[in-house]
């Protein structure tokens, strides 16, 4: 059983761990470090909810071999809140009840997140665009785009 | 399962590393590979990837582009030069699967994906092997009808010649979810015009067999035409000659044999997909 030493930053924290040949991010995230935040949908790249930032950028935690984070940043959902204080984000999204059943929150917060990080004036087609990879089964997604589009507001306002 | 992962620095280590493991998969982006491992399909020992930055670069090359095989769809979306293609690396799944697919893991993704490559094939391009063989392009349309059968080898880089002035470029990537889904069919054109008729079109499918393929009978058909009703209707009356379609949870073969005429209607009428 071959295991290599990983080291990355997650959400600000460093952390090091042993993965598996062949492991993947996700896995990583949640077996060796228990941030339990995003979630194994399709395993495919077809549903979107493993979706985590690496260096700032969006991907799929579940197709990212875990070896090719070495020393790069990782976020997740957990980190977004800072305290008991939410994200502009997390807060657009229950004002707009975004999530109903939550398995696709984690993944779609992720992707905003991406989105509002490059472009803090997205038009309704950027949202689209910036979630079009992820599925929600629940709400339709106008809520999600609504709430992404209000948080993008609320940010430009208090900043 | 464990499955060895053995990283290089540079590209033709990488190479050789390939060339002399058959149970080895050269790893680009990762979007096929660890699906098929999440799926438990993959019977590999080894895989084999590359931190050469040159393996990403985008360079052109007298009147050619040449896309590093590890350029991933946001490099070809980052890079203004290459606009031509735009269309068809955003028709490549969302954000975060562009960020991680790779150019040269296009042209071996497996039907009814690979949109991407259905666009370099209508703008003739070719493939250059990293190794031995190192630098010899050859064209892509070879590098397909080969491609199960090949043995073992890495995609340096894929050469693309700059569209000539007065040549149109036009993509659609029809799928049924909106707004991205799987590919239905996807139709790359190439349409150079001499005043108003076509002179050299290449038309490329995608989704319409086993590999993305060009449309010689099409081609042959918009020869000296206008992009007019007229002017396209043999065009349309071969749209399927020479395809072979597969029945998958997306389509049937009926359904795309039966829709291909008229997607390649509205894209070389200039209609709204």
């Amino acid at each position: 059983m071959t295991k290599t030493p990983l080291q990355f930053r997650l959400n600000g924290a460093e952390k090091a761990v042993f993965t598996e040949g062949g492991q993947n991010l996700l896995d990583v995230l949640r077996r060796e470090v228990g941030d339990f935040a995003p979630k194994y949908g399709c395993g495919q790249g077809a549903c979107g909810v493993c979706t985590v930032l690496v260096d700032g950028e969006p991907r799929l935690s579940c197709l990212t071999l875990a070896e090719t984070v070495q020393g790069q940043a990782v976020e997740t959902t957990s980190g977004l809140a800072d305290g008991p204080e939410l994200h502009v984000l997390q807060t657009a999204f229950m004002e707009h009840f975004a999530a109903q059943c939550g398995f696709c929150t984690p993944g779609m917060l992720m992707a905003a997140k991406a989105l509002l990080d490059t472009n803090p004036t997205p038009s309704r087609d950027d949202v689209v665009e910036a979630i079009s990879g992820n599925i929600c089964r629940c709400t339709g997604y106008e809520p999600i785009i609504d709430a992404i589009l209000d948080a993008a507001h609320n940010r430009r306002r208090s900043a | 399962m464990t499955i060895a992962v053995r990283t290089f620095s540079q590209l033709n280590e990488a190479a050789s590393a390939i060339a002399s493991d058959r149970d080895a998969a050269f790893f680009g982006g990762g979007t096929l590979i660890m699906r098929g491992i999440n799926e438990g399909h993959a019977h590999i020992s080894a895989i084999v990837r590359t931190t050469d930055a040159e393996f990403r670069a985008i360079r052109t090359a007298g009147s050619n582009f040449e896309i590093g095989a590890g350029a991933t769809m946001s490099d070809v979306l980052a890079n203004r030069e290459l606009s031509f293609l735009h269309e068809a690396a955003r028709a490549v799944g969302g954000p975060a699967i562009r960020n991680m697919a790779t150019v040269g893991g296009n042209l071996f993704a497996r039907s009814p994906y690979g949109d991407f490559t259905a666009a370099l094939l209508a703008l003739d391009a070719r493939v250059a092997a990293a190794g031995s063989s190192g630098g010899r392009e050859t064209p892509l349309a070879d590098l397909l009808r080969d491609r199960e059968r090949n043995g073992h080898g890495v995609i340096s880089h894929v050469s693309v010649p700059r569209p000539a002035g007065g040549a149109e470029m036009r993509f659609v990537k029809v799928s049924r979810v909106k707004p991205k889904g799987v590919s239905v069919i996807t139709i790359a054109a190439y349409l150079p015009l001499s005043g108003s008729r076509v002179q050299g079109a290449r038309i490329a499918y995608g989704a319409m067999a086993p590999t993305p393929v060009r449309v010689a009978a099409v081609e042959q058909a918009l020869e000296g035409k206008t992009l007019d009703a007229s002017g396209v209707a043999q065009a349309l009356a071969v749209a399927t000659d020479g395809t072979s379609p597969a029945s998958d949870p997306i389509a049937s073969e009926w359904y795309r044999r039966e829709v291909a005429p008229v997607h390649l209607k509205r894209l070389l009428l200039g209609q709204p997909a």
